[in-house]
């Protein structure tokens, strides 16, 4: 495989997953805000940014900090590197150059995402934001769908790769912002529970109903912290998500017969999850311990890009 | 006249580089009128280098290099036997006809102020006595400049200047003998009337004359190429007869030195 | 003005009724209610869409993807029609062939007068860079589409041949495989020669020229200027079709004059380059020195007969403007015979006989400059105010080496589905041609552009043109009965294409 093709394809993958991941963010959010007894106002919107770290980039861009604006601004925002409207564009972009990679079902999706934004976003109510959103997730349901549909040869893995690696950053992301929101000054860990908040989280990595059926002693902190850092079973989880990679690098390596670098670090790092203990690392500092995982993902980022000769 | 020439070509570069694939026209040939007695071609890092020859039959050299590489330097030294032939050519290699070289490029188009100036150098005298008074015009009409020439300075522009390079100048040449639909190139070599050492290798002129063949025109020195002279390379510009067209895959800036020294042996 | 031109399916204009052989088609198009044509012809559309197949509209925000306007109806060739064109067009490539290797070999064909030489030497598509390098196994217009008009049953003519790098060829098959989908009717009426295994015959060509020495399975790459041009999706179409790597110059290095790619594995020789980008990219070293774009080295492995380029570099000159009207010239030198294909009539002006016949008759051409393109330059003669002739006569007489002159045709017509039903518009053709080491092939069909506009001449997809389905009828009798065809409801049941099946019988 050509080495632009495959660093095309990782990117695609890690573009789609990126759309999705702000998709259900939005969806989360907006839910949060407009659907609970309590709405949630500022607070949530100012948490969705710092999810995805645009912030300082949305107050730069002179937003006010408004469900429609931070909503346009996630969704469809031209100038804006993170917002689904420019991911879509990305992952069609990458889709393009390797097109004779995917199968037409698989780009079909994304063409599809890509077209749902060809008419102008203008205005979005709750109503036009929900069905944006739903209808993007559906396309890229629709391309993971795909995907699994095509020979299973070093395309699928390199798309898997690129997903595995962007899902791993974005769950410990998403559990870094809100842990630190939901946790009060001077609260414990396991103290007052904000629902609303903390189903917030499950929703945006579609783990409710998994919540539910793994944990029998209702919403509690830790547990749902458990969920999305070690419990396998959870697609998303950042346990999940390493064991994905790790397939991923090694049905590559059994394919072009080469290892490296990338596939030391990812087992390296699969070694460590299955030996930790999410009370160990409440106690010894979340914060710290999602942050090493983000970095350590960056590493392996450029670890994989060496490997397969991407540059 | 056994000549003798270094030529010394460095290329520094201000980031390491991946690869470095040129093209070089360095490699005279054999004719009546030159004698290739020695040539060599030495490359300061590992290169792999194979040998061609292009459309105008110059000899030329694909160097293809590894990085990482900070620069590259490519030293010529050889030895040429020649013979003086009045500035007419004589079995050199010419796979393409004279006419292809009635057309321009792009920095070898003439204006109507060249065009004008060719007119009135040559006023109606024959052939190649035409020819000669354009040589000796030019050589009149500009004071040589030493500076390194600009490779993209178009013969128009060069002609509304007070001084000119040797390239310069050979490419007015080429324009003008054009104008008046006399065929025309450019030829890279080299040549000790120049002051010993030099930044640049020569560059010259030769036109196409029925009875004759080619002639060389130097308007440099305002007369024809003799036993001075060692014809490297010929195309329908400067550039196309550079010593070298390189290309080279990584960051950063380039900085070029030339050095080119020829000396006549006893 | 009104030009009584020759219908394709309809016949002569004085005449009554559809030419015999095609009356099934005229029946089909009688009895299919145009809002059904419609309905068709948008979920055709829609499917050219969903797939990608657009092309860029320049200076418009990426969103502004165009498709190119499908027309529902057909346009067929009678096997014998086809068959007559197709020797005039395995003439003229196998022309077209002998005149590069001559050209950049021993130019006899100078040599012997035949041409000027000014024509050729002087031309700037004459490329002395490759001049001597021979391709290996001596092919250069590997593909070659020609632009054809047609002004009655038998009467074709060349417009243009294009010997570079021809485009269309993927909606030739993609505009069959619409129509099989949506009009599998047409196939029961009619025995239609297939055109989809285009890829694998220009595949084979490709592999039958590859230098020497490459082995049993040579490497094969297309090569595309990149996803942002217009018709990349033609490259990855093809690419994809014909199982090769679809590569950039970025992905192609050269070393030690042989070709490879970078692959995630290392690097991976290549032995044969369809390439999609022109030969002032090919190569930087030889083409354009101040470009970034292209392979460094390619020439050198070229010229060393390490790989071979489809179509070969220098190509230019044998599709250039002002070669055309010497093209029954160069069939007559290379072939020994007669033009089978003529071209549209052409005065040079250069010729002062034909000078005089220009001058004579401005009123009626069409005056071209040889080196002029995109209509600047151009006067034509029936339209044109008396100021304007007289503008041209005196840019003729100062002038004459740069103009050639042409009749204005009557292009012939083939119904289209246009917004009051179905109506004739104007039609041109480019079938495609294969040359490898075993010889000369024409693809039973090819594009057929079609003028949307009431009386346009002009077929261009940026001035309104649209396509259609262009069927090479096989020899023998039609496929199945009459009786079967004519009810289109018939034809329908049969359909099991989603769409169709549920809403043909309504």
């Amino acid at each position: 495989m050509l080495s632009r093709t495959a660093a095309s394809l990782y990117w695609l993958g890690r573009y789609v997953e990126r759309a999705d991941f702000v998709a259900r963010l939005v969806e989360a959010t907006l839910r949060l805000d407009v659907l609970s007894t309590r709405p949630a106002g500022e607070d949530a919107w100012r948490s969705a940014l710092a999810v995805t770290e645009t912030e300082p980039a949305f107050t730069a861009a002179g937003g006010e900090l408004t469900r429609e604006e931070v909503a346009r601004f996630l969704l469809a925002d031209a100038g804006h590197r993170g917002s689904i409207l420019r991911c879509v564009g990305m992952a069609r972009d990458n889709a393009r150059a390797v097109r004779t990679a995917l199968s037409r079902e698989a780009w079909q999706a994304i063409n599809g995402a890509w077209l749902l934004f060809d008419q102008r976003v203008a205005r979005l109510d709750p109503g036009t934001t929900l069905a944006l959103v739903d209808s993007v997730k559906a396309e890229t349901r629709g391309f993971e769908g795909a995907v699994h549909r095509m020979l299973r040869n070093q395309t699928t893995l390199f798309i898997r790769l690129g997903q595995a690696v962007e899902r791993t950053d974005n769950t410990a992301r998403l559990l870094d912002v809100k842990y630190h929101l939901l946790l009060p000054a001077g609260e414990s860990v396991g103290g007052t529970v904000d629902r609303d908040q903390w189903t917030t989280i499950l929703q945006t990595v579609s783990a409710v109903t998994a919540y539910r059926w793994l944990y029998s002693d209702g919403l509690a902190p830790a547990n749902v912290i458990d969920l999305l850092l070690s419990r396998g079973e959870l697609p998303r989880s950042v346990a999940a998500a390493t064991e994905e990679t790790v397939t991923a690098l090694t049905g590559l390596a059994r394919s072009s017969g080469t290892q490296g670098e990338a596939d030391r670090m990812a087992r390296t790092r699969q070694a460590r999850i299955a030996r930790t203990r999410t009370g160990d690392v409440i106690a010894a500092g979340l914060h710290q311990h999602l942050q090493a995982v983000i970095a350590e993902n960056a590493h392996l980022h450029v670890a994989i890009g060496r490997q397969f000769k991407f540059a | 006249m056994r000549l003798s020439i270094e030529h010394r070509t460095s290329y520094r570069f201000t980031a390491p580089q991946a690869r470095i694939v040129q093209l070089l026209r360095m490699t005279p040939r054999n004719s009546h009128d030159q004698t290739v007695a020695e040539w060599h071609i030495a490359v300061d890092c590992d290169a792999r280098l194979r040998e061609h020859r292009d459309g105008f039959g110059n000899r030329t050299t694909m160097l293809y290099a590894e990085g990482p590489l900070d620069g590259i330097e490519i030293a010529v030294s050889g030895e040429v036997v020649t013979s003086t032939s009045r500035g007419v050519l004589h079995g050199t290699f010419e796979p393409l006809p004279p006419a292809l070289y009635l057309r321009a490029t792009p920095t070898t188009v003439a204006d109507a102020a060249i065009e004008d100036f060719a007119r009135a150098a040559v006023g109606d005298a024959a052939p190649i006595g035409a020819l000669h008074a354009l040589n000796r015009a030019l050589h009149e009409r500009f004071a040589v400049a030493v500076e390194r020439p600009d490779p993209s300075l178009a013969a128009a522009d060069a002609f509304a200047r007070a001084t000119a390079t040797p390239r310069d100048l050979a490419q007015l040449f080429v324009a003008a003998a054009r104008a008046l639909a006399v065929p025309a190139r450019y030829v890279t070599g080299y040549c000790d009337l120049q002051d010993g050492r030099s930044a640049t290798p020569h560059g010259w002129a030769e036109a196409w004359v029925d009875d004759l063949g080619w002639v060389g025109f130097d308007p440099t020195l305002g007369e024809s190429p003799e036993e001075h002279h060692v014809r490297v390379a010929v195309a329908l510009d400067a550039t196309g007869s550079s010593p070298v067209a390189g290309s080279r895959l990584g960051e950063g800036r380039e900085c070029l030195e030339v050095e080119v020294q020829v000396s006549a042996q006893e | 003005m009104g030009i009584a031109a020759f219908d394709e399916i309809m016949g002569a204009a004085d005449r009554d009724g559809a030419r015999p052989e095609l009356a099934d088609l005229c029946r089909w198009l009688d009895e299919t209610p145009s809002d059904e044509l419609r309905r068709r012809q948008r979920s055709a559309e829609v499917t050219f869409r969903q797939l990608g197949i657009t092309f860029a509209v320049y200076g418009e925000s990426e969103a502004s993807e165009r498709i190119i306007p499908f027309d529902i109806v057909p346009r067929v060739f009678l096997a014998d029609e086809w068959a007559r064109l197709s020797e005039g067009l395995v003439q003229r490539v196998e022309a077209i062939n002998a005149f590069l290797v001559d050209i950049y070999g021993e130019r006899r064909i100078l040599k012997e007068g035949v041409l000027p030489a000014d024509l050729i030497l002087g031309n700037p598509q004459f490329r002395p860079e490759i001049a001597g390098i021979r391709p290996p196994h001596d092919v250069w217009a590997h593909i070659c589409g020609i632009d054809l008009v047609r002004t009655g049953p038998d009467q074709f003519y060349v417009l243009e041949d294009n010997a570079r790098t021809p485009s269309g060829v993927s909606y030739m098959l993609e505009n069959r495989e619409a129509m099989v989908r949506l009009c599998p009717e047409l196939f029961a009426k009619f025995r239609v020669a297939a055109v989809d295994s285009y890829p694998d015959m220009l595949l084979e060509t490709m592999k039958s020229v590859a230098p020497r020495g490459s082995g049993q399975h040579p490497n094969c790459v297309l090569l595309t200027p990149g996803h942002y041009n217009s018709a990349y999706y033609e490259h990855s179409f093809l690419a994809d079709s014909m199982g090769i790597e679809l590569v950039e110059a970025a992905d192609l290095v050269v070393d030690d004059d042989l070709v490879y790619m970078r692959t995630i594995a290392g690097r991976v020789k290549v032995d044969v380059i369809y390439r999609r980008v022109d030969d002032d990219f090919l190569d930087p070293l030889v083409f354009r020195p101040e470009s970034l774009l292209g392979v460094p080295g390619l020439i050198a492995a070229y010229a060393a007969g390490n790989v071979a380029i489809i179509n070969a570099p220098g190509n230019g000159i044998a599709d250039d403007k002002a070669i055309y009207s010497y093209m029954p010239e160069i069939v007559r030198f290379y072939s020994g015979g007669e033009a089978k294909l003529p071209i549209v009539e052409t005065w040079r002006c250069r010729e002062p006989a034909a000078l005089r016949y220009v001058l004579d008759h401005l009123d009626e051409l069409v005056v071209k400059l040889v080196d002029g393109s995109g209509g600047y330059g151009m006067l034509v003669g029936p339209t044109a105010s008396t100021a304007e002739i007289e503008r041209f006569r005196a840019a003729l007489v100062a002038e004459p080496h740069r103009y050639i002159a042409q009749p204005t045709l009557a292009l012939s017509t083939v119904p289209t589905l246009v917004e009051q039903g179905v109506a004739p518009r104007h039609v041109d053709f480019r079938p495609f041609v294969l040359s490898g080491a075993r010889g000369v092939q024409v693809v039973p069909g090819g594009l057929t552009r079609v003028a949307l506009r009431e009386g346009s001449l002009v077929v261009n997809s940026s001035q309104g043109g649209g396509t259609k389905d262009s069927f090479v009828l096989m020899p023998g009798a039609p496929a199945m009965s009459q009786t079967m065809g004519t009810q289109a409801s018939v034809g329908m049941t049969q359909t099991l294409g989603g769409m169709s099946q549920t809403l043909g019988g309504a």
